[in-house]
């Protein structure tokens, strides 16, 4: 167990090398930096004059559709890594089964992916 | 595993033929585009006829379990996936004509009502923990999905959020449970679990119970987890409600049998007192929340709360009679509550549909048929002889009579009698005051369900009740064999 | 050991305290960034246990996709949040009372294992050790699981068709490109071939 750990120890290391430098540099300036705020300097900055409306406005749906349909592929390829990583160790009676299972795997989101395209909805317009 | 494939296949045929023809008629559905929604429906009709029939044949080979015991086809789950694919079969039938009024016609919604149906058949015939949270969640999704169909009246949208928010916490609820259960006895199929609570009973196990109970108890609508029903019921298009209101109901509560008469039968202590305080507050909630109801889909869903505490009253039993009270009630109830929905279906005036009790007023002048079929059908859930409501709730009664539940009974009774008094009134509204604006003529399919309904509640009961009852003593008896 | 221990209560802390934050920021914007931290320490977690793979499923699919859509929903939404709040203390008993019953079970639970610790019924299943994580769960979500296995595939598919149906819509009049119409043009319908009289034009 504690040699399996150890291999994440760079990963460790790294995240504490990132968070202390991030933090550096969120300390450093307010101790260093001449800070003189007024109005107009920490207003919004939009191309220079004063910001029209709220930064918050209603998106097309449209962009969730594809947030969710991206999610969903998504969740078909982690299916596919402990498939890929087994499957060459496997015992040659379960090793077609589960060659074939994934296949079926993939027709069924096929048969959704046919359903998407043929219904315009990876089309922008 | 791979030399039991092909006997696998074989108990899974009625599954893979379901699913098989789903994603071809979804394929086909849009190849064709949405003209075709008609066609759709009546092939989707017609895959849940081929399903019935397979879950049927199926029986010939005796019982048995795929997947590890994960999918078990005995005569409690044909039973089940039967009653099922007819009560979804009939409410698609129903949708169709409402749809094309509406202009709501699309062909997914008899897919995703094939797809909700796949998920029921995986719950009522669950094997093991991880199969009954699958089903679930794929019937559930499926359901989010038609509850939010008219996706531009705010009203089913809000239905859809509604609902697909509370499920997804009592979904966790329900998780939550199962993995303490799967923690207090390292196993997910129920034989293994039985074998393991033999041996060793937990205070994990039962916490874990406790909120497996309290997630099941919200797929069913039984009070206290009951918020969602009003607001999702009357929301919803109300052939999407009629569909919720049916089949789904009912194989929520045979996996509730299931789950509780089949690995922890032995632990009847556990879960007893927790389904009669669920069957107690569900007949007091639905009866005094129907009295203040002036929509008729918001009464259906508190008649369908009240419902569900007295179908709870058999399964509170623990008993094999009890199981077998349970699956008549639920029998009797899905094809009176398709026959209600039927008649609210036929509330259409010119300008659109109306939903209000009172416009019922009056109906048997301008519409009789509707009328005498709506009348018979309010008494028969309201458990008057000689209907088949009171067939149904004399065999839950007796069960929990049996079982020592007195007070419940008791409770039960008053509830029963309570109750009658918003049936009846529904039924003097339409016999007694004066017209409101006559409905136009409902269309035929619509008009049949609900005579057919009618009928079955009672003439047509004489026949049928027989059958159904040694039917349903078989599929209970399957439990605890 | 005592490295792993370190770990442990410093991951631990950081995902209970970045929850709480999750609940209890302003802004929701600030709320789903913590929420990524709880999702970075969670995944820390696993690797600790053992379940690497899981970890990177969490980091892959929770903190690489679905926290970006919640970051997306609440950035891009005109909701207004100070409405959204209001109704915050008025539930907050409720809320903390059944906070405080789980809270109780949770710890009876735990009380209940620690009690019965060396008993056989009490240890977890056994996890292969000489398999890795995406191993052991390889090796059998693909022949002895894949009931489950393709039930998930089903409910993706439901999932898709839900998406589109409740979500997408044709527009009327948008010119859209159509590959094969263009392809398969032929040249007598896009080219003319006119004969001109000199100093005529074509008239």
């Amino acid at each position: 167990m504690t040699e399996f750990l150890l291999e994440y120890l760079p990963i460790l290391i790294f995240f504490g090398i990132a968070s202390a430098m991030g933090i550096a540099f969120l300390v450093l300036p307010a101790l260093i930096a001449p800070s003189d705020p007024d109005p107009d300097k920490t207003a919004a900055y939009e191309c220079g004059f004063n910001a029209f409306e709220d930064a918050r406005i209603k998106f097309d749906v449209r962009f969730y559709l594809v947030a969710i349909l991206f999610i969903i592929f998504d969740l078909e390829v982690a299916f596919l890594f402990p498939w890929a990583a087994t499957l060459i160790e496997m015992p040659d009676a379960t090793r077609a089964f589960a060659f074939f299972s994934m296949l079926v795997f993939l027709g069924i989101l096929t048969v959704g992916f046919i359903y998407e395209w043929r219904k315009g909805a990876l089309e922008w317009e | 595993m791979t030399e039991s494939f092909a006997v696998n296949f074989a108990i899974a045929a009625p599954e893979v033929f379901l699913a098989v023809a789903t994603m071809g008629l979804l394929v086909a559905g849009v190849i064709m585009g949405d003209k075709s929604a008609r066609l759709i429906t009546w092939l989707a009709l017609a895959t849940l006829a081929g399903y019935a029939a397979l879950a049927l044949a199926g029986l010939a080979n005796g019982a048995g379990a795929a997947f590890s015991g994960a999918l078990v086809a005995d005569r409690f789950a044909v039973f089940a996936k039967v009653v099922i694919a007819i009560g979804a079969g009939l409410t698609l039938l129903l949708s169709d004509s409402f749809m094309q009024k509406e202009k709501l016609s699309r062909f997914e919604f008899p897919v995703l009502g094939l797809l909700a149906v796949l998920g029921m058949g995986m719950m009522v015939s669950a094997g093991d923990i991880i199969a009954v949270y699958m089903g679930i969640e794929l019937q559930s999704l499926a359901l989010y999905v038609m509850a939010a169909f008219n996706r531009d009246s705010l009203r089913s949208s809000e239905a859809g959020l509604k609902y697909f928010v509370l499920g997804a916490l009592s979904s966790g609820l329900l998780l939550y449970g199962l993995s303490l259960i799967f923690g207090a006895t390292g196993a997910t199929d129920f034989d293994s679990i039985a074998a393991a609570l033999a041996q060793e009973e937990s205070l994990m196990f039962t916490i874990g119970l406790v909120f497996a109970i309290s997630g099941l108890a919200f797929k069913v609508s039984a009070a206290p987890f009951h918020m969602w029903t009003p607001d999702v019921y009357e929301g919803a298009p109300t052939p999407v409600t009629a569909f919720l209101a049916a089949a789904p109901k009912f194989a929520a509560m045979a996996l509730f049998a299931r789950v509780l008469v089949g690995p922890f039968g032995e632990f009847i202590g556990d879960w007893q007192q927790v389904i009669v305080a669920l069957a107690g507050i569900s007949i007091g909630v639905g009866v005094f929340g129907a009295l203040a109801q002036s929509n008729i889909k918001r009464l259906m869903a508190y008649s369908s709360i009240a419902n569900m505490g007295y179908a709870l009253m058999g399964l509170a039993a623990g008993t094999q009679n009890g199981v077998n009270g349970l699956l008549i009630y639920m029998t009797i109830y899905l094809l009176s509550v398709i026959g209600v929905f039927a008649c609210i279906l036929a509330m259409r005036r010119k300008d659109g549909m109306v939903e209000q009790i009172d416009d019922l007023a009056g109906l048997s002048q301008t519409n009789p048929g509707i009328a005498v079929a709506l009348s018979m059908l309010m008494l028969s859930v309201a458990g008057l002889p000689p209907f088949a409501g009171f067939i149904a709730k004399l065999y839950v009664f007796m069960a929990a009579l049996d079982a020592g539940l007195v007070l419940l009974a008791v409770f039960a009774a008053l509830g029963t009698v309570v109750g009658a008094f918003y049936y009846l009134r529904i039924v003097k509204l339409i016999w007694f005051d004066e017209p409101a604006q006559g409905f136009v003529r409902p269309g035929r399919t619509v008009a049949y369900t609900a005579f057919g309904s009618a009928a079955l509640a009672f003439p047509i009961l004489v026949v049928f009740i027989f059958p159904l009852i040694s039917q349903a003593g078989a599929a209970a008896s399957a439990l605890f064999s | 050991m005592i490295l792993q221990a370190i770990a442990f209560w410093i991951l631990a802390g950081v995902a209970v305290s970045a929850a709480f934050m999750v609940v209890a920021a302003r802004n929701p914007v600030r709320s789903v960034m913590w929420l990524i931290l709880t999702f970075f320490t969670t995944a820390g977690l696993f690797v600790l246990i053992g379940a690497e793979f899981l970890a990177m499923l969490l980091v892959v699919v929770y903190v690489g996709a679905v926290a970006v859509l919640f970051l997306f929903v609440v950035m891009m939404l005109d909701v207004d949040f100070v409405e959204l709040k209001q109704g915050f203390l008025q539930y907050m008993p409720v809320g903390a009372l059944i906070a405080l019953i789980m809270l109780a079970e949770m710890a009876f639970v735990g009380a209940s294992w620690a009690a019965s610790r060396g008993e056989a019924a009490a240890q977890p299943p056994a996890i292969p050790v000489s398999a890795s994580n995406i191993e052991a769960i390889g090796a059998v979500l693909y022949t002895e699981y894949v009931y489950f296995f393709q039930a998930a595939g089903m409910v993706l598919l439901v999932a898709m068709i839900g998406a589109i149906v409740l979500t997408l819509r044709h527009r009327e009049g948008v010119k859209r490109q159509d590959i094969g119409k263009q392809v398969g043009r032929k040249r007598d319908e896009a080219v003319e071939l006119v004969d001109i009289e000199q100093g005529e034009g074509i008239g």
